[in-house]
């Protein structure tokens, strides 16, 4: 994988590591970090440019069913983004739902080397390779929805813990998911079952199912505890967007009891309401929210900003994407009901001068600059439901330039910023090196990844070099070179080569036997056959195994090859 | 500009020329406008590659040939006029801005689709979606004029929000569909569905038509404005007959499922009831 090479003189931040802009040479040899490489291994000189590692996306919809949905739903956004073939690279169209090699070429282009795709239903897993294997450059792998899954709903309810966990750790490892992802638990339930249902508190009564999600929360999150997996569960709360859901967030953080858990795109569930009243506008809770973050250090969130202008809102939560829907009154989809899941899909523009649309990118901001931990508060912009993530380097500039930010507050629905504390956070400005942990280092670990988002010896040679630059939007939307894997990908901001990038899966260990508690339900209620639900390694091209760090007990080894 | 094209070769695939714009060409030479980029198919190819590029007078741009595959012929230009002796192919003015295109032969498909002002005349026939909006988009002309003295296809104006489209033969099936404002005018035959899922707007036809059960009769009347409208069109050389800039019109209110607040307008068959 590539000649050795040899970054020479770069300005190295490498948060992982402590490196904070010390100028060193970065060795890089069969894709991996090396310690050193021989005399005439090739040179980048990278005097002035500042070296990172490649970017991790820890939350995103790039790939699967709904993804290609918004796609089509869209038309008209992709003929006037049209991604021009070049010699090295294939067409495609862009919009805020770029087509599969725009997406790859595109995150690359902004230096990101890895992207985690974060609502995927398990009967969805096959599309979601498929269109992995077309997303160029980037290291991809997806969450696999099991928070509405009623055969896991059913051994919950009759108490058959373990089997639950053997169950999950079936799901994993048959889809080739990363991580598990809850969303809205129980809320795609009500929503199938009824018109306009939903669950509006933790201890609602999921349909005809003696459960509540709180118990399904905090089962998941035992289960995914006890699996040992690299991420823990992914969680996107109840009663997202709504007014006055911070009580469900604060409510679902502390059900996690000192274990891990992660909250997906955070500011979408710190809305708080005027004091007495009862239909009123959300308010900003960022304050609470980032507070119970950050002295909870089992807790960990990204943070789902919102940026002014187009966007796809792109949900598994069906309910909420009706809501949305109300609000935007264009066109919408709803989908993906006979899986797993739910689906819904709404083109959606955030327009600076709606009070709640101001509110929203407020406290996006707010949440990061009141966080006391960027490695447990990380960068996400939902993408592409708060944003494309190629408002990504604008976003940079608002953290990290007060002046900048400043004057866009200036022009944003001024009684949306009333009842947030943005004001008062003018003197807080990111450094290189907290970027470099919000956007890398900390998603990384967040994620488990050991090989990623650092630049120490037997780390993946996923590197960016940025030309530094007092305007860090133009700094970080086109970084000079991107090396992936130790191929110079991009050099002088144009394409050198093209790279295949691999798919990352979890293949945690389960019992057998929990296939005779599987197969039946299968063969009761499935469209498809259980001998060909599980996706096999043909789905696969280049993909990576992530160890799981405590195997269940008296387990068989599950059956993903590892490369 | 002010430049003669002739086409020598005729595509046998789509060519896709937006170049063939009077600002694209604006101060080039015979020589330099050759050299223009088109796409032929898949590949790239020179404006040259297929059309003889002359002189030509009166700062107008006038292009001779078979065209009915070139396609993008005066995409998104904003002033002067462009003549074409022969068709034209698809998405003709498609989203311009201003000044003229006139056709003297037949156009393809998407003649002026999202227009914004300017004026199109074609002197034969048009394909579908005349004027109307893309697919995906909710909004399509949102301004000028469009004018097919023949026949057109289906779904002519569709999500139109202003302007004025006027065919002086039949309309396909769908003409104003989910219309939003602005008038169209057939003075022939309209087809099936007229104004499916219309919000506002007028389309006004001729002859009588099997309307949309969501479609009321509301009464019979000589609207102002369609006598205006009518007398321009005859200026502009549509054949309007004086029994039709005099007549009466039935007018039914629709799309209910929008909630009546648009009109198609039907030339009444017993003048005088």
């Amino acid at each position: 994988m590539g000649s050795p090479l040899r970054i020479v003189n770069g300005r190295v931040y490498d948060p992982a590591n402590g490196v904070n802009g010390v100028v060193r040479d970065v060795c890089v040899r069969d894709g991996k970090i090396v310690d050193d490489v021989p005399p005439d291994a090739k040179r980048i000189d990278a005097t002035g440019l500042v070296v990172m590692p490649g970017g991790v996306d820890i939350h995103c919809h790039i790939a699967g069913p709904k993804v290609n949905l918004a796609r089509k739903v869209q038309p008209e956004t992709h003929r006037d983004d049209v991604q021009l073939r070049t010699r090295v690279t294939r067409s495609g169209t862009g919009g805020t739902v770029p087509s599969t090699f725009a997406t790859g070429y595109r995150y690359a282009t902004l230096g990101y080397t890895t992207a985690m795709e974060a609502a995927v239903p398990p009967l969805g897993a096959r599309h979601t390779l498929e269109e992995f294997h077309d997303t160029p450059v980037i290291d991809k792998g997806f969450f696999v929805l099991v928070g509405n899954n009623l055969l896991l709903y059913r051994l919950l309810q009759e108490g058959r813990l373990e089997e639950f966990r053997h169950a999950l750790a079936w799901w994993l490892t048959v889809t080739k998911a990363y991580a598990p992802k809850l969303v809205n638990p129980g809320g795609d339930e009500m929503w199938k079952g009824q018109r306009n249902a939903n669950i509006t508190a933790l201890d609602d009564k999921i349909g005809a199912f003696d459960l509540t999600p709180r118990r399904v929360i905090a089962a998941f999150i035992e289960a995914a505890n006890a699996l040992g997996l690299p991420h823990p569960v992914h969680i996107h709360c109840n009663n997202l967007g709504h007014t006055g859901n911070v009580e469900t967030t604060l409510e679902t953080m502390r059900l996690a009891e000192g274990r891990r858990a992660h909250m997906a795109h955070i500011q979408f569930h710190s809305y708080g309401a005027v004091a007495g009243k009862s239909r009123s506008n959300p308010t900003s809770r960022a304050r609470d929210i980032a507070e119970y973050v950050n002295t909870h250090p089992n807790i960990s969130a990204d943070v789902g900003a919102v940026m002014f202008g187009h966007s796809t809102s792109m949900t598994a939560d069906a309910p909420l994407a009706y809501m949305l829907y109300r609000i935007a009154g264009g066109k919408w989809v709803n989908a993906d009901t006979e899986n797993e899941s739910g689906c819904g899909i709404v083109p959606f523009t955030y327009q600076d001068q709606v009070y709640t649309n101001a509110l929203q990118w407020a406290i996006g901001l707010e949440l990061f600059l009141l966080s006391e931990d960027p490695w447990r508060m990380v960068f996400s912009t939902d993408h592409p439901n708060g944003g494309s993530f190629m408002t990504y380097p604008r976003l940079i500039r608002l953290l990290m330039d007060s002046e900048f930010r400043k004057q866009q507050m200036a022009q944003v629905n001024q009684k949306a910023l009333d009842h947030t504390s943005l004001r008062d956070l003018q003197g807080r400005e990111y450094s290189l090196y907290e970027i470099a942990i919000i956007t890398r280092a900390g998603p990384a670990r967040l994620l488990g990844l050991t090989a990623k988002g650092h630049l120490g010896v037997g780390a993946d040679a996923d590197i960016t070099l940025y030309e530094e630059d007092d305007d860090k939007e133009k700094m970080f939307a086109a970084p000079r070179y991107v090396i992936k894997d130790g191929e110079l990908i991009v050099e002088d901001h144009e394409f050198r080569d093209d790279h295949g990038g691999r798919v990352l899966h979890v293949a945690p260990a389960y019992d057998a036997k929990i296939e005779q508690v599987i197969e039946p339900f299968f063969e009761d209620y499935y469209t498809i056959r259980f001998a060909n639900y599980a996706v096999d390694d043909r789905y696969l091209s280049h993909h990576q195994v992530i160890p799981t760090a405590a195997p269940a007990a008296a387990a068989t080894p599950a059956g993903a090859a590892r490369p | 500009m002010s430049l003669a094209l002739t086409l020598h070769t005729v595509p046998t695939v789509p060519l896709e020329a937006e170049v063939l714009s009077p600002a694209r060409l604006a101060g080039l030479s015979a020589p330099e406008a050759a050299k223009l980029t088109v796409v032929y198919g898949n590949q790239r190819a020179d404006l040259g590659d297929f059309f003889k590029v002359g002189k030509g007078a009166d700062g107008e741009l006038h292009l001779t040939g078979d065209l009915a595959r070139v396609k993008r012929v005066g995409m998104g230009m904003a002033e002067g006029r462009i003549v074409v002796h022969g068709s034209a192919g698809m998405h003709l003015g498609t989203g311009m801005t201003g000044g003229e295109i006139v056709v003297e032969g037949d156009a393809g498909d998407w003649v002026g689709s999202e227009m914004t002002g300017g004026r199109i005349t074609v002197k034969g026939n048009a394909g579908h979606m005349v004027g109307s909006a893309t697919r995906g988009s909710a909004v399509g002309v949102r301004g000028g004029e469009i004018l097919i003295f023949g026949n057109v296809g289906n779904e002519a104006g569709s999500g139109m929000r202003r302007g004025l489209i006027a065919i002086g033969g039949d309309s396909g099936d769908f003409a104003g569909v989910n219309m939003l404002a602005g008038t169209i005018v057939v003075l022939g035959r309209l087809g099936w569905r007229t104004g499916a899922g219309m919000a506002r707007g007028s389309i006004i036809s001729m002859h009588p038509a099997e309307l949309l059960p969501t479609f009321a009769y509301a009464c019979t009347y000589s609207p102002l404005f369609l006598r205006l409208c009518l007398l321009h069109l005859g200026r502009l050389g549509l054949p309007v007959a004086r029994s039709q800039v005099e007549g009466r019109y039935q007018r039914w209110c629709g799309d209910a499922v929008e909630l009546n607040r648009g009109e198609v307008l039907l030339l009444d068959s017993a003048p005088g009831a």
